[in-house]
């Protein structure tokens, strides 16, 4: 039984070939005992959910030949968002969403606050790293041509997310209302009055009217921490479970192998 | 309603069985129990949404609708203007949000050299009609310059370079004890006619009118 058959419990390990044996090597009963402990507690929790077959249909997926690392930049740029996540929780714990308090209240996170100023620039700089590998992510996809058939609906998830992370961006950066900030967002708010027709109507509910005032901040505050990560955790579950439901495609320098003989291997 | 007991399967006019009547079925009914106590329930469903979203998003679109309180600014004496040159003022243009809701405002009296009035009054915002950035007035070049991206206006306000769209917006102006006030911004086109105020970006005048509404609570023009 070698390590990771100790640490993985049996309702989670990769399903034995048939005929196989998974448990019981002959061990000491009192060890043997010890060991079914987590494996009792998983088989558990396992009876009464059913998620094993989900978890191992997940943990142990095919994955095509060629698989390289371009391939994790969309598990980092969900790891970016997790840091955004965290960081956010806790930065949110300082900060006051009002014209009169907010800097103070930011100045107090990075002056005062132990760690306060780690964890703000945590995410700062974790903003805009998770643009930048969003975009990488973006890049892969398109060039390796896996938004094609039947993909397509994760590629439109993803541009999606991508907005959402740009609405995050925007959002974020009214917060620390300074006067980078503040005109910052005189100028995009007017970019977004620019559009005919719906665009003053647009940029008054952005604005809460005319100006921004009072009542802008908390409405950012709102949309930053709450409405657009909300839709984003949503998002994202749909993402991955498409990609866990269609599997990822292999590189394009990799030719399917097409010869009759290997065919004639897989029909016997 | 007619019983349980009379959905048996009847044989069909081809001689096939016909498929058993739901429960309930009487004869002329448009649609089953089930399909209607679904349309019901999505009803249910469909108002109790409603009852809990239209409230909120009327909260959260509300302010848009609110009507600015119509304020006249004092910004010093008459004698202080002249008819050559801008004196700087600032006005409270949003309250309660400290020096972010002051805006600087240009002021001269009307100049006969342009055919003014010379007991008219002009307030030019600093609000540049491009994205909205603060314009500076330079005696030495007559002219105002937005430091964002490079917008230049005249003496009136008029576009003479750079990406604007419009001359700048200006105020409404009035002289009381002595004082000249300041009062409701207003938006102009390229002639300088007043219209209702814009955001910065949206062209006026013409069919630019109706592509870029004004708000439903901005006062008129004068």
């Amino acid at each position: 039984m070698g390590l990771r058959d100790a640490l993985i419990p049996a309702p989670l390990r990769k399903p034995g070939k048939p005929g196989e044996r998974v448990n019981g090597d002959g061990a000491s009963p009192v060890l043997e005992r010890a060991k079914e402990a987590p494996v009792d507690l998983v088989g558990w929790v396992d009876e009464r959910t059913g998620a094993s077959p989900f978890l191992t249909g997940l943990l142990f997926r095919k994955v095509p030949k060629g698989t390289n690392w371009f391939y994790t930049l969309g598990s980092a740029t969900l790891f970016a968002f997790v840091v955004q996540a965290i960081t956010g929780v806790f930065l949110a714990m300082f900060y006051v969403p009002s014209t009169t308090e907010a800097y103070d209240s930011i100045t107090h996170i990075t002056e005062d606050v132990f760690l306060g100023q780690f964890v703000r620039g945590l995410h700062i700089w974790g903003a805009t790293v998770m643009v930048i590998v969003i975009f990488l992510h973006m890049g892969r996809t398109f060039f390796f041509g896996a938004y094609k058939y039947p993909r397509e609906l994760n590629w439109v998830i993803g541009v999606v997310l991508l907005i959402l992370t740009m609405i995050m961006g925007l959002t974020g950066y009214l917060l620390p209302f300074d006067n980078r900030s503040y005109w910052a967002t005189v100028v995009a708010m007017n970019i977004t009055a620019s559009g005919p027709v719906v665009g003053p109507y647009l940029a008054d509910f952005l604005r809460a009217g005319a100006e921004i005032g009072e009542t802008t901040l908390p409405r950012f505050y709102a949309i930053h921490m709450l409405l657009v990560p909300g839709l984003m955790f949503a998002l994202i579950g749909a993402h991955l479970y498409l990609v866990v439901k269609l599997g990822t495609t292999a590189p394009p320098w990799l030719r399917a192998e097409t010869k009759p003989k290997s065919l004639r291997e897989e029909q016997v | 309603m007619a019983d349980a007991g009379d959905n048996k399967s009847v044989t069909g006019p081809g001689g096939e069985p016909e498929k058993p009547k739901p429960p309930g079925y009487f004869k002329g009914e448009s649609m089953t129990r089930r399909t209607a106590f679904m349309a019901l329930g999505q009803a249910f469903g469909g108002v109790a949404v409603a009852a809990v979203t239209l409230p909120v998003v009327g909260f959260a679109v509300a302010p848009m609708f609110e009507s600015p309180q119509e304020e006249w600014q004092a910004v010093g004496p008459l004698d202080d203007f002249t008819s050559d040159t801008y004196r700087q003022a600032v006005v409270t243009a949003v309250r309660d949000v400290g020096e972010a809701g002051k805006t600087t405002v240009y002021v001269r009296r009307g100049s006969a050299d342009l055919d003014e009035d010379p007991e008219e009054i002009i307030a030019i915002s600093s609000r540049c009609a491009h994205l909205g950035c603060p314009v500076r007035f330079y005696p030495s070049a007559g002219s105002f310059i937005c430091p964002c991206h490079g917008g230049v206006y005249d003496f009136e306000g008029k576009v003479t370079g750079g990406p604007p769209v419009r001359p700048l917006d200006r105020f409404q102006t009035r002289v009381s004890a002595g004082q000249v006030e300041i009062g409701p911004r207003y938006s102009v086109t390229s002639q300088l006619e007043p219209v209702r105020t814009r955001d910065p970006a949206a062209f006026t005048g013409g069919i630019w009118e109706y592509l870029y509404p004004p708000r439903p609570t901005t006062p008129p023009a004068p």
